[in-house]
């Protein structure tokens, strides 16, 4: 049953042909891919000739799964894809099955949506920030970054009972009501979060050496970034309006006063610098909510077994990643006849070979990086 | 002359002391699997959702290096234990048994999660999920949860301590018998 994958044994390394280019395998196994993916790396020298992703390292089969669980089941399957947003994961499917449904959500649910939605997105960022400046050789930040990552960490276990894979959203609003101590938590969180900001920019964005490595490396022009699909901050740092919080609502994110973040820069630097600002648009997010979160039901009223009518139906939620779709096609029974996931990861991953082609190798891991891979969204 | 007793966690024997020294007696598999049980460097392999929880452990609220397991290793040949943290599927089931043959010996197995130890989430209806590590590779300590917490993680590895202390790991008890 498990044999040796054959891609392994025909890309051993070696040289290839009278023009001295040679073959690398970088992963399945190594801390840059962030899990377990395989680059085959094609190298004259130094120089980047091509990188031919494999995948399925990690292929969960987790959309054939939802086709066998019911409407509320399938919800928790998604938190364990891009782990690192869960709970807009599952916001994503729990829009999708309430516009099925015709399902009117309270407001109260909406705002702590929104609210654990931006949490989780710094939680995201915070932890990409540590770990790309770890791929980058700085071992420091990733203490700093956890170190607020963990009082999130303790803000969604009060309130959703877990640290990671949180499965709060249910159809028709959230799981269960706010932990009491969820704004005080929130608050102080702000307080902390704030207080240590800078040391970011000291550290890590304001370094000549990191500077050095990130600025003009991985070139993506606006134009490319469209045409290889990519989305969230790494079209974003090619100045491609793309925040689905922007240009398709959705929630409350029409009523909130926020900025997309862009940048004109389409190198690392420019998305790490993304990055790195639309954390501070999650904060103003959260400022406005933290304080007006709407008394009321938490949940709307809905039947016990759900059955979606016959049809097709279609949601895209912002994550920190970038624009993840939900694609549910029904046969009006009580699980989905299929399931489609646009992940963001994938088609991030997809331009890889386009902007690592001509540059160094030792670029390669500052590229990966900052495109922020998952690899089990990506493989699913 | 005066005869103390150690406690499990510290060094294993007996300390005789004398005027102007002491003479320690016990056995030399004792003092080695002593000396093993504090200082083991885990590979970095983090397929899924529990790898993230695993840097948790290895950030400063948990911190892992108060009981030896700082120097993450990225090769597995200067590893001694591997934690399975997340999803084995069957593409990748090769390729961790290969990396369990690089592993020096001797070298211990901690299965995180319960995708680690029976396919967990994804146990039924999957076509792709290897269900538990343990049907690849031999495994010392399982860890649940989904993902653990990680405390649960600092338990399991301490577990793992006592064990090969005790010199009861799979490794040992195979390495005895020969």
């Amino acid at each position: 049953m498990y044999r040796e994958t054959q891609i392994i044994k025909e890309t051993s390394p070696g040289i290839v042909g009278e023009t001295g280019e040679f073959t690398i395998n970088v992963g399945p196994q190594h801390p840059a891919t962030h899990g377990v993916l395989h680059l085959v790396i094609t190298l004259s020298g130094e120089t980047i000739m091509k990188v031919e992703p494999h995948l399925g390292y990690i292929h969960r089969s987790i959309e054939k799964m939802c086709e066998s669980l019911t409407y509320r089941q399938f919800i928790y399957v998604t938190s364990r894809m891009d782990y690192l947003s869960s709970h807009i994961n599952n916001h994503a499917c729990a829009l999708c099955v309430e516009k099925g449904m015709q399902i009117e959500v309270p407001e109260r649910a909406k705002v702590i949506r929104v609210l654990m939605d931006e949490l989780t997105r710094i939680a995201s960022h915070e932890l990409w920030w540590g770990a790309m400046a770890m791929d980058l050789g700085a071992f420091t930040p990733f203490f700093h970054a956890f170190r607020e990552r963990e009082s999130i960490n303790e803000i969604m276990e009060e309130t959703c009972g877990a640290r990671l894979t949180m499965n709060y959203n249910v159809p028709g609003g959230v799981m269960q009501d706010l932990h009491p101590d969820f704004q005080r938590k929130v608050k102080e969180f702000l307080k902390l979060y704030k207080s240590k900001i800078h040391e970011y920019d000291e550290l890590v964005t304001g370094n000549i050496i990191f500077q050095n490595r990130m600025k003009g490396v991985g070139i993506l022009s606006a134009k490319d970034a469209i045409s290889y699909g990519c989305s969230g901050p790494t079209a974003r740092g090619s100045a491609v309006s793309s925040d689905i919080r922007k240009v398709y609502p959705y929630g409350i994110y029409d009523k909130l006063e926020f900025d997309e973040v862009l940048e004109t820069g389409c190198d690392s630097f420019a998305r790490y610098m993304v990055r790195i600002r639309e954390m501070q648009q999650s904060i103003r997010i959260i400022e406005q909510l933290i304080d007006n979160i709407p008394e009321g039901d938490f949940q709307a009223k809905t039947k016990a077994v759900l059955k979606l009518p016959k049809g097709e139906f279609y949601t895209k939620v912002e994550t920190a990643r970038g624009e993840l779709g939900v694609y549910i096609v029904s046969e009006g029974g009580t699980t989905p006849y299929r399931i489609k996931f646009r992940s963001p990861g994938f088609s991030n991953l997809s331009v890889l070979d386009h902007i690592a082609r001509g540059s160094k190798i030792g670029d390669l891991v500052a590229m990966m990086g900052t495109l922020d891979l998952v690899i089990p969204d990506i493989d699913r | 002359m005066s005869v103390k007793q150690n406690t499990a966690n510290d060094f294993p024997g007996q300390i005789h002391e004398n005027p102007g020294g002491g003479i320690v007696l016990s056995k030399l598999d004792d003092i080695i699997n002593w000396a093993r049980s504090n200082s083991l460097w885990p590979l970095t392999f983090a397929t899924s959702c529990c790898g993230i929880e695993y840097m948790a452990v290895a950030g400063a609220k948990y911190d892992f290096s108060r009981f030896g397991f700082e120097v993450a290793r990225a090769t597995p040949r200067q590893a001694d234990v591997i934690i399975i943290a997340g999803t084995i599927v069957n593409k990748m089931a090769p390729v961790l048994k290969r990396l369990y043959d690089q592993m020096a010996d001797p070298k211990y197995v901690i299965a995180m999660g319960a995708c680690a130890i029976s396919g967990g989430p994804f146990f039924y209806n999957t076509y792709s999920v290897v269900k538990g590590a343990d049907h690849v590779i031999p495994v010392d300590v399982y860890v649940a949860g989904c993902p653990p917490r990680p405390e649960a993680l600092l338990h399991a590895l301490i577990s793992l301590q006592n064990k090969i202390k005790a010199g009861m790991t799979r490794e040992q008890i195979r390495t005895d018998k020969d």
